[in-house]
């Protein structure tokens, strides 16, 4: 039964002309692209470099827990103020320059094209714009830790007056450039979430509908719009804050008729929604994998889209959870934690529908499937202890622990990590031509989870006993101090992990030269992009293809196949 | 710096314009910053009365001659628009030349009306009311300024009869910054 082969049998037409003819410099081809799957490119590997640094940051601060004082290897000894910058940017870079660039501008750029069957987005050059925007971002960030005075230390979540003024926080320059770069990565966004919104509502190809569309693409257009419909307030936030640094104003300053809890709305009115922005993108990662590797339908499409859709909208009426203990009126706690509560419905529901896919399915234990299934466990995790701090009662006592920290490690490190891994390890073979190799693919994959459980169970233990966040150096706290062995154990198991971060790189550069070649669709997959050759070339397919069904028809009854391509015509498709 | 334009960029599912549909969402994304400075100003100013006393010392005839200038100005770009629209590029050309100047002349009075109530002491570290009046109009002014660096790009190309529906989408544009000029006088002129 012909399937993915049948797009190349028709000739060249006037588009592929126009994309052959030109002869690309090394520049043009890999620097200056306006081609989708460079720009994608560009993005994951900006964002595997900057997740490196965010992981070094990490070791380095870890250590500093682990053995206060001595001095770390490859590091040297961490001081005080080092220590704050360091987790401040490990934080920011995680988020900003790693799960943002990663999730959405890595696979919405590779995939948005390619799964709707189009040559490219809709607007190329404002895609290589924001690329460019966020790599100036990215420097900036990584700049400021060497500008005079270092790097940023007030935290992520840049609370003022401390963020507002160098005679608290002692980084004059650090500050500014830090809440520079986190603007322009914003505007960054900004740029390329138009284009994806824009490039899904206009460039479809003939005869994909609404619900034909594979949902990876929904939930990262979902996202963009959460992303734009939240940003603003905080980019005004931006503006306000950096007028005080800079020119000396006083939004945020009580001395001066200013109120810093106002950063804490503009922060978490976009911070709360960043969570579900990154959240989305990696459930339809896993949407994905899971349909093909268990061989089913997606159980209820349109559920799933429906309670993407009901998270979103949620997502805006809870951001006051974060400031239960920032004097907010106990009257509007009640209605935060109200609506937190009821956020964990369609998660939880979304969650049900990932399971009732693969029931009954023939599984197969692949990587991607491996990372899959474990992203539905660990974020359970992450969810459920979520319940004790969006409840307003344990949350003052939660809150600012070591528990607030590991619960939100155990939201974004599914999302961030194990959402891309199982994106790369799925979409690797497309992008490359290259198969992965299976046995190093697994060791990874069970060193890093193992690993990563043994890192963050210790510090819930730790939270829950008391230990508060963003302190350099626990022995000056007598309370605190004799569980030291729970901090070794968190640290060993960071080492661990780190150590095997070395095996995906080299799989990854091993299988990028030498895998097992991939052919156009290893995982018989049913989406459109299985069917451009692998890589795709400039313009995807020499001849747009068309779109016939929904993107989950596997194991149709009657049929020899056991999936069913959405660009095959009908009337060929019986197989008899 | 011709580049081979997508058919991606051809196709219209939805039956609205790629470009049109665009620049939708990126007025969109303009509402919610502008939406977030101007709710923590009336937030602010809802918390401290004695703003109201600060904020009578700005001019409301210059703000209201602005008002009157950047509304003149939004109907020559419906103009450039109607004109685009019967295929008459040069006069379009010419309407987005018209409404370029009002811009610029909006920017001109601002310039006079902010040397006086600078001279007279009414910097932007005066106070709070002054923050947000020099924010809130100066962040106006940028939008405006690159109103009319887009919009001469744009009557460069309609003279030549080129990219027509273009003169379309910078109106869109030009007509969000004036309703945010619409918001800005009267929260931060005439409340009292």
């Amino acid at each position: 039964m012909a399937e993915a082969g049948t797009a190349d049998t028709h000739g060249a037409d006037a588009h592929d002309a126009a994309h052959g003819h030109h002869a690309q410099s090394f520049l043009s081809k890999y620097i200056f692209s306006t081609d989708h799957k460079m720009i994608a490119m560009q993005y994951m590997f900006t964002g595997i470099v900057m997740a490196l640094i965010g992981g070094y940051m990490s070791y380095a601060f870890r250590m500093q827990l682990a053995f206060p004082g001595e001095s770390v290897p490859g590091y040297g000894v961490v001081s005080q103020g080092e220590y704050n910058s360091l987790v401040t940017n490990h934080g920011t870079i995680m988020i900003f320059w790693v799960a943002m660039p990663m999730l959405i501008a890595a696979f919405g750029n590779y995939l948005i094209p390619l799964m709707i069957g189009a040559d490219d987005m809709v607007f190329p050059r404002i895609n290589r714009l924001s690329y460019q925007i966020f790599l100036i971002s990215a420097i900036i960030l990584v700049v400021s830790f060497f500008v005079p005075g270092g790097g940023f230390g007030g935290a992520w979540t840049a609370y003022p007056p401390l963020s507002a003024s160098a005679e608290y926080n002692l980084t004059p320059l650090g500050a500014t450039f830090w809440l520079v770069a986190v603007a322009l990565e914003f505007v960054a966004f900004l740029l390329g979430g138009i284009n994806f919104i824009t490039t899904l509502m206009n460039a479809r190809a003939p005869g994909m509908k609404m619900h034909d569309i594979p949902m990876v693409l929904w939930m990262i257009v979902i996202a963009s719009i959460l992303f734009m419909a939240s940003v603003g307030p905080l980019i005004a936030g931006a503006v306000m804050l950096f007028m005080d640094q800079v020119v000396g104003t006083g939004y945020f300053d009580p001395d001066r008729g200013g109120d810093p809890i106002l950063w804490q709305h503009l922060f978490w009115f976009f911070g709360h929604p960043e969570v579900y922005v990154v959240l989305l993108p990696a459930m339809g990662i896993v949407a994905e994998i899971i349909c093909t590797f268990a061989r089913k339908k997606l159980f209820n499409y349109k559920l799933i889209l429906y309670t993407a859709f009901a998270t979103g909208i949620i997502s805006f009426f809870v951001w006051a959870h974060h400031q239960f203990v920032a004097g907010i009126d106990p009257r509007m706690a009640n209605v935060f934690t109200i609506t937190t509560l009821i956020i964990s419905v369609p998660i939880a529901e979304m969650l049900f529908l990932y399971i009732a896919t693969l029931y009954g399915g023939s599984i197969r234990l692949t990587t991607p499937m491996l990372w899959a299934l474990s992203f539905i466990a660990e974020f359970l995790i992450g969810g459920i202890t979520g319940i004790f701090l969006g409840a307003s009662g344990s949350d003052i006592y939660f809150h600012d622990t070591y528990f607030v920290l590991a619960h939100f490690h155990y939201t974004f490190f599914p999302i961030a990590i194990i959402g891309f891994f199982a994106g790369i390890t799925y979409w690797f073979p497309k992008m490359f031509g290259r198969m992965m190799d299976e046995k190093l693919g697994k060791i990874h994959f069970w060193g890093t989870i193992i690993a990563f459980n043994f890192i963050f169970i210790p510090l819930f233990i730790l939270g829950a006993a008391g230990q508060h966040r963003r302190i350099y150096n626990f022995q000056n706290f007598p309370d605190l101090a004799g569980m030291q062995d729970l901090r070794v154990i968190a640290t060993s198991a960071l080492l661990v992990m780190l150590v095997f971060q070395v095996i995906f790189l080299f799989n990854f550069a091993y299988s990028l030269f030498k895998g097992k070649p991939a052919g156009k669709n290893p995982w018989k997959a049913n989406t459109l992009e299985w069917t451009a050759d692998s890589p795709p070339p400039h313009g995807n397919w020499p001849e747009l293809p068309n779109c016939y069904r929904g993107p989950y028809e596997y194991s149709v009854p009657g049929r020899e196949d056991d999936y069913w391509p959405q660009d095959v015509p009908p009337d060929t498709a019986p197989a008899e | 710096m011709s580049i081979t334009r997508p058919i991606a960029t051809t196709r219209s599912a939805t039956g609205i314009p790629t470009g049109k549909l665009a620049v939708w969402w990126v007025v969109g994304s303009e509402i919610v910053i502008f939406g977030g400075l101007l709710a923590s100003y009336v937030m602010h100013r809802l918390g401290h009365p004695e703003w109201a006393e600060y904020a009578s010392h700005t001019n409301t005839w210059f703000g209201g001659l602005n008002t009157f200038v950047l509304l003149t100005s939004s109907l020559f770009a419906v103009l450039a628009h109607y004109a685009a629209e019967h295929g008459d590029g040069k006069k379009a050309a010419k309407w987005l030349l018209g409404t370029c100047a009002g811009g610029l002349l909006f920017l001109g009075i601002k310039a006079v009306e902010w040397t006086g109530e600078i001279q007279h002491g009414y910097t932007i570290t005066a106070n709070g009311f002054w923050h947000f009046y020099y924010t809130a109009a100066g962040l106006h002014a940028l939008h405006v300024i690159a109103g009319c660096i887009i919009m001469l790009i744009i009557a460069n190309d309609a003279r030549k009869g080129k990219e027509l529906h273009r003169v379309e989408l910078i109106g869109i544009y030009w007509h969000f910054v004036d309703i945010v000029w619409i918001f800005l006088f009267p929260l931060l002129y005439i409340a009292k």
